[in-house]
């Protein structure tokens, strides 16, 4: 405990700076996952072939370790950020990828017909009525991938991009459990509050799009 | 401005069915008349009006709204100028009931002021206090309530052409009537010419100045109610008056007094 509370005092500033790090990291990681896996979920609602084509990578994909990859990626990217960052982004792509296009499969067909028969024009119809009733349901995957994102991103120290991996490895390598823990619980607590950020989010959401009456 | 339709040889078999939904549909809808049609389940009566706004395309035949071929019109400015009652309703569940009624003027960028006024005009047509009801949700009304606002939905670009499906089938006895008695000044008003979806052959008669019956995808008499009645075209047209009577007949037959 006191070599907690030592720590603290003497790397506050290094600690906040590992915090943001890792923030960061899985911040740009989601970020890119959601531009690539939201219009191909859409896309993969439409077209039955591109859904199983998509399916098929990203299960494959979803299957190989996340060091592992980052290990294949070394050769190819370096290291530091870049190779983290696509790791983290590989992650994160199919929980959003399925429940993006499961959310535009199951949209409410008369809802739709309804739009379609009022002569509502296709984009319209896609941003002021498929887009808000199918978000609850893809921001789910996107709360998946958050908290997989940012135990994940651990990993990233591992190839020097920082983060409070660092903790960790540096830990292992001097025998310090206080070090491990902090590290351990600091992942832990932060995905914990991210987590329950992206839940009410989340209600609030379902609440909108009259899932639940308010 | 009266709007006519007309069906010319339709026919519409949809993938997979053993039969077709429309068979060899010929019929001439003229402008301001208020058409039901009635038939059972199955006998292609949405299919039948979904032609009209391009949700399904036919296999064969035309079909002419005021003269022009749909199948050459854009169909979102069609439809845009088509009210139409779906038979599931299909509010959107995450707009109020206000919102839900401006969908089309706002597609057609009337200004707010105009869209409001008339939002609020139509709730009180169909019966709903613009006051009490245009903030609520779908969610928050109930079932006949949501087919007033579908409705009023259908109403609010003020269409020359309405295609109603099954409009008030959520809708109990008294408040229906009164819906009906409400859609019939509508139509003295306006000179709207309406297909109107039922299987209620009670009110197939009351609303339509003519009656389409249908049955397994086929015309059985396009006529007015005078003339269904006392001249039945076809055998399933007088077992479908036959089941008429008995309800309008039960309707008075006191418990325990027995048919
Ligand atoms: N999208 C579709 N795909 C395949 N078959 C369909 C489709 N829509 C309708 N059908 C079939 O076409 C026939 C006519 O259907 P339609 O919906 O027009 O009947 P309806 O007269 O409106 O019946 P109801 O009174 O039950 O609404 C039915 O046999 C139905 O199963
Ligand atoms: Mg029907």
């Amino acid at each position: 405990m006191q070599n907690v509370l030592a720590y603290f005092s003497q790397n506050g500033t290094e600690f906040v700076q590992m915090v943001a790090t890792h923030l960061w990291l899985s911040a740009v990681a989601l970020a890119l996952a959601t531009v690539i896996a939201v219009p191909l979920g859409i896309l993969g609602a439409r077209f039955r072939r591109l859904d199983s084509v998509s399916e098929g990578v990203w299960g494959t994909l979803r299957i190989i370790p996340s060091l592992a990859l980052l290990l294949v990626l070394i050769p190819v990217l370096g290291t530091g950020t870049l190779p983290a960052v696509v790791s983290l982004t590989v992650l994160a792509i199919p929980p959003i990828l399925i429940n993006t296009t499961t959310a535009f499969k199951t949209l409410p067909a008369d809802v739709l017909e309804a739009a379609e028969g009022m002569g509502m024009p296709p984009a319209r119809e896609l941003l002021t009525v498929k887009l808000p009733l199918a978000l609850p349901v893809a921001f789910a995957g996107f709360r998946t991938a958050t908290s997989e994102v940012i135990a994940s991103a651990m990993l990233a120290a591992y190839i020097g991009a920082g983060g409070l991996g660092d903790l960790i490895f540096t830990g292992l390598g001097l025998m310090r459990t206080d070090l491990l823990w902090i590290g351990g619980l600091s992942v832990a607590a932060l995905s914990l509050a991210v987590g329950a950020l992206l839940s009410l989010a989340e209600a609030r959401m379902r609440r909108r799009a009259g899932m639940v009456a308010a | 401005m009266p709007c006519e339709v007309e069906f010319e040889d339709v026919t519409k078999r949809f993938p997979g069915a053993a039969r077709p939904a429309l068979d060899h549909v010929s019929l001439k809808v003229e402008a301001g008349e208020f058409v039901t049609v009635l038939g059972t389940s199955g006998c292609g009566k949405t299919t039948m009006i979904k032609c009209v706004n391009r949700l399904v395309e036919p296999d064969s035949g035309t079909i002419r709204v005021e003269g022009e071929d749909v199948s050459a019109a854009d169909p979102a400015r069609l439809r845009q100028h088509i009210g139409y009652v779906i038979q599931k309703v299909g509010l959107f569940p995450h707009m109020t009931v206000g919102e839900n009624v401006a969908t089309v003027p706002r597609v057609l960028k009337w200004d707010k002021e105009r869209i409001q006024a008339r939002v609020d005009e139509l709730l009180a047509l169909v019966n709903l206090d613009p006051k009490e009801f245009a903030g609520r949700y779908p969610s928050q009304l109930s079932g006949g309530q949501q087919q007033r606002v579908g409705l009023a939905r259908a109403l609010a670009a003020d269409p020359s052409l309405l295609l109603m499906d099954e409009p008030f089938g959520a809708i109990d006895a008294i408040n229906r009537e009164a819906l009906q008695d409400e859609l019939l000044r509508i139509h003295q008003g306006s000179r709207k010419t309406i297909l109107f979806v039922t299987h209620d052959i009670n009110e197939a008669l009351k609303l339509g100045t003519r009656v389409l019956v249908m049955d397994a995808g086929r015309v059985q008499q396009f006529d007015t109610p005078k003339e269904i009645c006392e001249h039945p075209a076809t055998d399933f047209v007088r077992s479908l008056l036959r089941s008429g009577e008995f309800r309008l007949r039960s309707a008075y037959v006191e418990p325990g007094e027995g048919i």
